[in-house]
């Protein structure tokens, strides 16, 4: 089948009910996406579909078929998107292994709220563990990447 | 510094500076490794770059920015040139102190402060005196800055310098920079590794592709020492993609063209198990006979005076019990471990924090000289002690794969294999007696631990366990300050032994000891009617230190002030890994009896200190990480079968329940202590205390819970 990863095109040989998790990880080798748990409850994973956020390892590679998928590899050509930028300069990352998905579902987030509350930025990362703790940074950095983003307009 | 050995390896175009310092650490030397191999920590190279190799792993500790920032300060380098990488599993290598190479213990920068500035002397003063040389005057006549030798309005960059420098031998002794001359160590400074790590460019173990690479996952035992009587793999086979089943030493191994073909195959072995003496394991049996056994005295830890006396004799006495669970850690990146037999070789990329076992124990399987494995270390996602592996089982499991399948491997770990796997945080119970006298401070303390050891059996038991108490299982309790006042002490130990294999986990034995500790200073307090903050005060008048976190942490969050409606204030201080942390939560329960908390105001004397920002970040995290056990984490046992799976039954703290949490550095000209661990163990008592302010129930088992 055809996928459609961060803007090219490409032909895998996957049967249709493989996570689309290890389509990307495996046979397209974006490895920026990760494996956490392989029951969406971690969203290390996290990649967006038509610009949404989901859970790749509980999404069968067919559904995503004809879909545009963006990975961390693809947000920006040069980790210049506003939420890497912010991520950078509050210093959030530890391990780093959560922070690709963790920064995917920060990213569609202010696509879809492009001011979010304190609650809105809790609500929407919820679904994201950090075993290292970084929370108190991720939410530094959305809501520094939301003022980034404000001042651009 | 005196250097006792030195070397000048010559690798590729560039300087590269070898030598052993002598050991100098506080701790105890665990292994005397020979250091026959050189060592090479930082390389600087005439495009300019100046290479860091680590000697230790970077496992979200930030040792990738605080290692390098010791080279940089004493090399003058501009720290745009920076590069770091993971150097390879060599003697080498070995740590400072305790003389094997890893990492873990939170001693990476104190034992390193040394090391690494020495390192970077050492290149500052050949690049001086090759400069010296090219200008044909004293190398004294020279200054440095920014990655340039200066001479009046002249300059080389050391780029330009480092083919010349390299044909120098390396002083036998160089001087370090005072303390007031230092421009990086004390500055907050951002982590080298966020653009890859924001990128999706970083590299962990689980992400290693290698040439006609198969991905092979495990069936283990679903009891802990079972073992494989018979097995099926017939449909297994079946399935497409899947290569080759064999059976290993700790069970069935499908290998496969990718992970799902793997996953599938496995889900479709059939096999039969002898479960062994494992399958009658129950926690809350297990539970029951610690409280038994902790009603009589165990092994003798401390023994100060004499405590039946001074017991008899005191105005009041206060009895409580306290437990923990057994808890995984649950790193965000599942184990696995890749290694590709070839050549006499074997080659191993693994996110490990035991490079010295870990090499060892695979040359044995794979049949090779320790020297020929040779250990790749990508990022570590996530360690908490967890890939610090004693027996090296991970290590050891991908060689023994990779050997039978005759192609390289790639051992993946699920989320379930990990939950499920072992090597967890011991539960734990204490019980603690006191005796107070007529103004409610403790004389007498008689204190039994009962809880699995996790160094009896291994090759380090000869170094931690004396008279039969490992000493991870009382650290914290056996060198409490509170207890240095009190006349007549007694601490013993029980360490019963199952089948389920402990491990160290983010703090070791303190995420029991201080729980325990701080909260019966807590309830000594309450009885004797007196503020949490002053009783503790009065108990620690010896301890300027603790008195000072104390002090800071409480006026951070206003303590003595009244918390917002519905809010209550607990506190705890604990002395772990040389570092004192006090903190104080702000804690509400909602009306489903769930425990919320708002604040953690953190006061922290780590003696010096090299990147504030780091620092914080650790506090921060170690605060997240001790706040999963203290509200959610529990792993359990039925039939010998570990009862959680995976992260929705096995809960940790996501961000909704992230308080906000302030970190105050308090100066000190104390020795350097740890920052990884000494934050995470007490957030748990203090947020009890402040369970008990707002309900008057007095939470004694973790994970704490309203009834």
């Amino acid at each position: 089948m055809k996928l459609e990863v961060n803007g090219q095109v490409r032909e895998v040989d996957a049967p249709d009910e493989m996570p689309l998790l290890w389509a990307l990880r495996d046979l397209c080798g974006t490895t920026g996406v990760k494996f956490g748990c392989g029951m969406a409850q971690c969203g290390a994973c996290t990649v967006h579909l038509d610009g949404k956020a989901v859970r790749s390892c509980v999404l069968p590679v067919a559904a995503a078929a004809g879909r545009k998928i963006t990975t961390i590899e693809g947000l920006s050509p040069d980790g210049s998107h506003p939420v890497q930028v912010a991520w950078a300069e509050i210093d959030v990352v530890q391990c780093g292994y959560c922070q690709s998905g963790q920064i995917m579902s920060a990213a569609a987030l202010l696509a879809e709220v492009p001011d979010p509350s304190d609650e809105e930025i809790d609500r929407a990362m919820a679904g994201n563990i950090c075993r290292c703790g970084t929370y108190q940074r991720v939410r530094e950095a959305i809501r520094r990447a939301s003022s980034m983003r404000r001042a651009q307009r | 510094m005196t250097l006792t050995r030195r070397e000048l390896l010559v690798s590729g175009a560039g300087l590269l500076i070898a030598f052993h310092v002598p050991r100098k650490g506080r701790a105890a030397q665990m292994d005397k490794t020979p250091s026959v191999d050189p060592n090479a920590f930082v390389r600087v190279a005439p495009d300019e770059s100046v290479t860091v190799l680590l000697a230790h792993s970077e496992m979200g500790q930030g040792i990738w920015t605080t290692l390098a920032m010791l080279i940089a300060e004493e090399l003058d380098c501009h720290w745009s040139k920076i590069r770091v990488e993971h150097a390879p599993a060599a003697p080498a290598y070995a740590h400072p102190a305790y003389g094997l190479q890893m990492t873990g213990g939170s001693t990476t920068t104190w034992s390193e402060f040394d090391r690494y500035r020495t390192v970077g002397a050492m290149a500052r003063e050949m690049l001086v005196r090759a400069a010296a040389g090219r200008w044909k005057v004293r190398p004294r006549s020279l200054q440095t800055g920014n990655g340039f030798v200066v001479r009046g309005t002249e300059r080389l960059s050391y780029g330009q310098l480092a083919e010349a420098a390299q044909r120098l031998s390396p002083p036998a002794s160089v001087q370090l920079k005072p303390k007031k001359d230092w421009k990086l160590i004390g500055k907050p400074m951002r982590r080298l590794d966020t653009p890859e790590k924001i990128t999706g460019k970083a590299q962990f173990g689980i992400d290693v592709q290698l040439p006609g690479m198969r991905t092979a996952l495990i069936a283990r035992a679903p009891v802990f020492g079972g073992k494989v009587t018979s097995f099926d793999v017939s449909k297994a086979k079946a399935v497409p993609g899947v290569e080759q089943v064999m059976q290993v030493p700790s069970g069935i191994a499908v290998v496969a063209t990718n992970f799902w073909s793997a996953k599938l195959g496995r889900d479709a072995l059939q096999i039969d198990w002898d479960l062994g003496p494992g399958a009658g394991l129950d926690s809350g049996r297990l539970l029951a006979s610690y409280r038994e056994q902790a009603k009589r005295p165990g092994m003798v830890a401390v023994a100060k005076g004499d405590v039946d006396t001074a017991m008899a004799s005191a105005a009041k006495h206060l009895e409580a019990e306290y437990d923990v669970p057994y808890l995984a850690h649950a790193t965000m990146e599942p184990l696995n471990c890749t290694v590709r037999l070839e050549g006499g070789r074997c080659e191993i990329w693994t996110g490990t924090q035991f490079h010295g076992v870990d090499q060892m124990a695979a040359a044995q399987i794979a049949g090779v000289q320790p020297q020929n494995v040779v250990i790749h270390t990508p990022f570590l996602g996530g360690g908490f002690g967890r890939r610090a592996t004693l027996d090296s089982h991970f290590v050891v499991e991908g060689v023994h794969v990779a050997k039978a399948a005759g192609v390289p491997v790639k051992v993946v770990w699920t989320r379930e294999d990990d939950i499920r796997g072992g090597h967890y945080r011991p539960m734990y119970v204490h019980r603690i007696e006191a005796g107070l006298d007529d103004k409610g401070l403790p004389k007498a303390w008689r204190h039994t631990i009962v809880g699995q050891s996790i160094l009896t059996g291994t090759p380090f038991e000869k170094l931690v366990v004396k008279d039969g108490v490992d000493a991870s299982s009382v650290e914290g309790a056996v060198d409490s300050p509170y207890l240095e006042q009190v006349p007549a002490r007694k601490i013993t130990l029980h360490s019963p032994v199952n089948p389920v294999p402990p491990q160290w986990w983010r703090s070791v034995g303190h995420s029991h000891t201080a729980f325990a500790m701080e909260s019966m200073i807590d309830e000594l307090a309450w009885a004797a009617g007196r503020d949490p903050l002053e009783f503790r005060g009065a108990l620690l008048a010896q301890k300027p230190r603790h008195r000072r976190a104390l002090e800071a942490a409480a006026s951070s969050a206003g303590w003595g002030t009244p918390p917002p409606e519905g809010r209550a204030r607990g506190l705890a201080v604990h002395d772990s890994f040389g570092t004192i942390v006090a903190e104080v939560a702000e804690v509400s329960v909602d009306a489903a009896k769930r425990i919320r908390v708002h604040k953690v105001s953190c006061a922290v004397d780590c003696g010096q200190t090299v990147n504030p920002l780091g620092i914080e970040a650790q506090v921060q995290g170690a605060v997240a990480f001790g706040l999963s056990a203290a509200l959610l984490g529990a792993l359990t046992l039925k039939l010998g079968r570990v009862e959680q799976s995976n992260f929705h039954d096995y809960r940790v703290l996501r961000i909704p329940d992230m308080p906000q949490v302030t970190v105050q550095i308090l100066e000190s000209d104390a020795k350097m202590g740890g920052i990884g661990e000494p934050a995470t163990a007490p957030i748990a008592p203090a947020v009890a205390n402040a369970v008990y302010v707002l309900t008057r129930q007095r939470l004694r088992s973790l994970p704490l819970r309203l009834t």
